[in-house]
């Protein structure tokens, strides 16, 4: 294996976007040894302070949480009037926010399975904090439609739980089949995140000074002590879970988007719909992850971990994905003239020049234009634009959703029932809400948890490699497997 | 779980607190993976067989080096990828159908409900949840089988006793050689241990 040494990069490359043939790109930037990882990530942790920039935003998403706290109270105690709802428009921001955040939530885990299955090493730096992004944005998803429901307290009736009226769910429904994708998904995420975590709380454990964090770290690494016989268990459960996770990953928006795409509504009855929404997913879901790490890695000073080539990297992976979104609209097009379907043809022009046309063109410029901004490799590289361009696709992604439920639904087969969409107050404060709640999880967890995976991230340097200060290549011999405690 | 216990010099006075120290092994530490993979290979030679490395992160190699028999994780948790299918299957097909039936320990029926003239036994339209269940299934048993199978969680471990064992989560690399060991003998192991290089060896009291 030709590579860079981490001491021959020490303190002097600092660009490590530039591909030069024959040596792999350095992933940990001014480090050698592993303990110097250790030491700086968990000091983030460790630190009796958070930065200013921590506090100042921990206290706006807490005021944003507050909002959706009283939003949603209010709306449980009113009923689902409060919303602007009318009668052909019976789902628009609740459904909308609901897609937005499952779509937020697909970056962490193709991040961590279909990253890992392709062993792009880079993933390293950056999946510890994308699984818990969505593993938060799984969250504020599943808010929408358990308050959209309107009587909250019966919201177990999505589950086949026997009961007195002899009544299930309808399995032959996509609304049920959500609630079993949506469900996995957040399972699955949750015990991917945590057992990479594990081994990284056991270091946060045995680096506690004081007897609560000892405690408290101690209890969730499980009594981690990083035997081999462990690891090597472990790295089979996490290859499983990976291989497990592909599909899964692909599936939860392919379900999502049945939802649409299983009616019959002109706009929605698409079979394009699966690998449109799953590739609209990634773009978000990208896009939020460049949002988070361009501030994280500056507030805590992780710039030598998420180095520069992360970044440009997922700028690449939002150039294709969001191409692919490019793609998709201009087939829809295509396919509602071709089909010469009266109701479908008029469903996109009606999307395009009806009365939501400045959804949809703001829908368009973030998603199609901004994207492509990304083939310069200058762009990709330079940290104000990426975060400004993220935060474009970000409110793109969110009017893709909106165009494709509001304006399918307000102007459907007869204009007699056709109706405008305004939101109220409690449709924003919800929408708004569900941020606070999202950047409270998240802050919280960047101060108490390991944001880095500390023992992924040494595997991946020079230092980890057995063979690292010798010439030749040694193996040893194959051993035959012995009888002992295995 | 028996642990050896040191042999004691007769002149030493019975009773004494020193007599009652059992000990749960001998602890080598290394400094690098390269060290260690090295090591590992002479204490596997070496006969010993209660035995562990304890690493920061998995080194690549070591599982061979140790001598490692694959784990029966995929097995596993390929049945319980099966039993989420057919749970998924049977869960869908009884509650479209008449049936009645104590799966649920308590009796249920099912509820059988005609839409758009779809039949109540549609396996296409079965298909999201049983894939659903599998991975559910079979994510759960990967995660919590390999948790049991490695004897976690446990609230407590002889080596996270030790001052010199924090640094197995940080930057050092630990061969444990446990005295239940057929082959363990104090000294010898001790010398055998300082003679694979580590950068020192010390007792870990159970």
């Amino acid at each position: 294996m030709s590579s860079i040494r981490a001491d021959q990069v020490g303190g002097r490359i600092v660009d490590n976007t530039t591909e030069v043939p024959g040596t792999r790109a350095p992933l940990v930037l001014n480090m050698t040894t592993f303990g110097q990882v250790t030491a700086q990530v968990a000091k983030v942790s460790e630190a009796g302070r958070a930065p200013l920039a921590w506090y100042v935003a921990f206290a706006g998403s807490l005021g944003l949480l507050g909002l959706l706290g009283v939003c949603v109270l209010y709306l449980i105690f009113t009923g689902v009037g409060v919303w602007g709802l009318n009668t052909p428009v019976a789902w628009a921001y609740d459904i909308t926010n609901f897609v937005f955040w499952v779509g937020i939530g697909h970056a962490g885990t193709l991040i961590s399975a279909i990253l890992f299955l392709f062993r792009q090493k880079w993933r390293t730096g950056i999946n510890r904090f994308a699984e818990a992004m969505t593993i938060f944005a799984v969250m504020c998803a599943g808010i929408f439609p358990g308050i959209h429901v309107g009587r909250v307290w019966v919201v177990y009736w999505l589950f086949p739980l026997p009961n007195q009226m002899e009544m299930w769910p309808q399995f032959r429904s996509p609304l049920l089949w959500d609630v079993f994708a949506v469900g996995t998904y957040f399972t699955v995420s949750l015990l991917f995140w945590y057992t990479g975590l594990i081994p990284d709380l056991a270091t946060l454990r045995d680096r506690a000074k004081g007897r609560l964090q000892q405690v408290a770290y101690g209890l969730f690494a499980l009594g981690w002590r990083g035997s081999n016989r462990h690891w090597h268990r472990y790295e089979r459960a996490y290859l499983l879970l990976a291989a497990l996770s592909t599909p899964l990953v692909l599936s939860v928006h392919s379900v999502v988007s049945f939802d649409f795409a299983v009616s019959q509504l002109p706009g929605w009855h698409t079979t394009i719909f699966p690998p449109y929404f799953v590739a609209g997913a990634i773009f978000s879901g990208f896009a939020m992850v460049v949002t988070l790490a361009v501030p994280a890695r500056e507030m805590f000073g992780l710039k030598n971990l998420i180095t520069l080539r992360h970044l440009d990297n997922m700028n690449k992976v939002i150039l294709v994905t969001g191409s692919m979104v490019g793609y998709a609209y201009s087939m829809e097009f295509f396919i509602a003239w071709y089909s010469g379907a009266l109701y479908e043809k008029f469903a996109f022009v009606n999307r395009a020049f009806g009365q939501y046309w400045w959804a949809y063109l703001l829908m368009v410029s973030c998603n199609v234009i901004t994207p492509q901004l990304f083939w310069f490799k200058a762009i990709r590289t330079s940290i104000p634009l990426m975060f400004f361009l993220s935060l474009v696709v970000n409110v793109g992604m969110w009017f893709e959703r909106f165009v494709i439920i509001v304006s399918s639904l307000a102007n459907d087969f007869l204009p007699s029932s056709w109706e405008f969409f305004t939101p109220t107050w409690v449709d924003i404060g919800t929408m708004a809400g569900a941020f606070g709640l999202f950047f409270t999880l998240f802050l919280l967890f960047c101060r108490f948890l390991p944001m880095i995976a500390m023992a992924e991230v040494k595997m991946v340097m020079p230092a980890a490699n057995a063979h690292h200060d010798e010439d030749g290549h040694h193996h040893g011999t194959p051993a035959p497997a012995t009888g002992g405690p295995s | 779980m028996t642990t050896f216990e040191t042999s004691v010099p007769a002149i030493e006075p019975t009773g004494s607190l020193s007599d009652s120290v059992k000990i749960h092994g001998l602890l080598a530490e290394f400094e690098t993976p390269g060290d260690i993979l090295k090591a590992a290979e002479q204490v596997r030679q070496a006969g010993y067989r209660w035995w562990d490395c304890c690493t920061p992160f998995p080194v690549h190699g070591l599982d061979r080096a140790m001598g490692i028999k694959p784990t029966i994780l995929p097995i596993m948790v390929f049945f319980a990828g099966l039993t989420g299918l057919i749970a998924a299957f049977v869960l869908q097909a009884f509650t479209n159908s008449s049936g009645m039936s104590v799966w649920a320990m308590v009796w249920v029926t099912g509820y059988p409900y005609l839409i758009s003239g779809k039949p109540l036994l549609s396996i296409p339209a079965f298909i999201p949840v049983i894939f659903e269940l599998t991975i559910l299934f079979a994510a759960l048993t990967s995660v919590f089988g390999m948790l049991t199978m490695n004897g976690l969680p446990r609230l407590n471990h002889p080596l996270l006793g030790n001052d010199r064992f924090r640094r197995a989560t940080d930057d050092r690399f630990y061969i444990v050689i446990e005295a239940r060991d057929p082959k363990f003998f104090r000294t010898r192991t001790e010398a055998f241990l300082e003679s694979l290089g580590a950068v020192a060896v010390e007792e870990v009291q159970d």
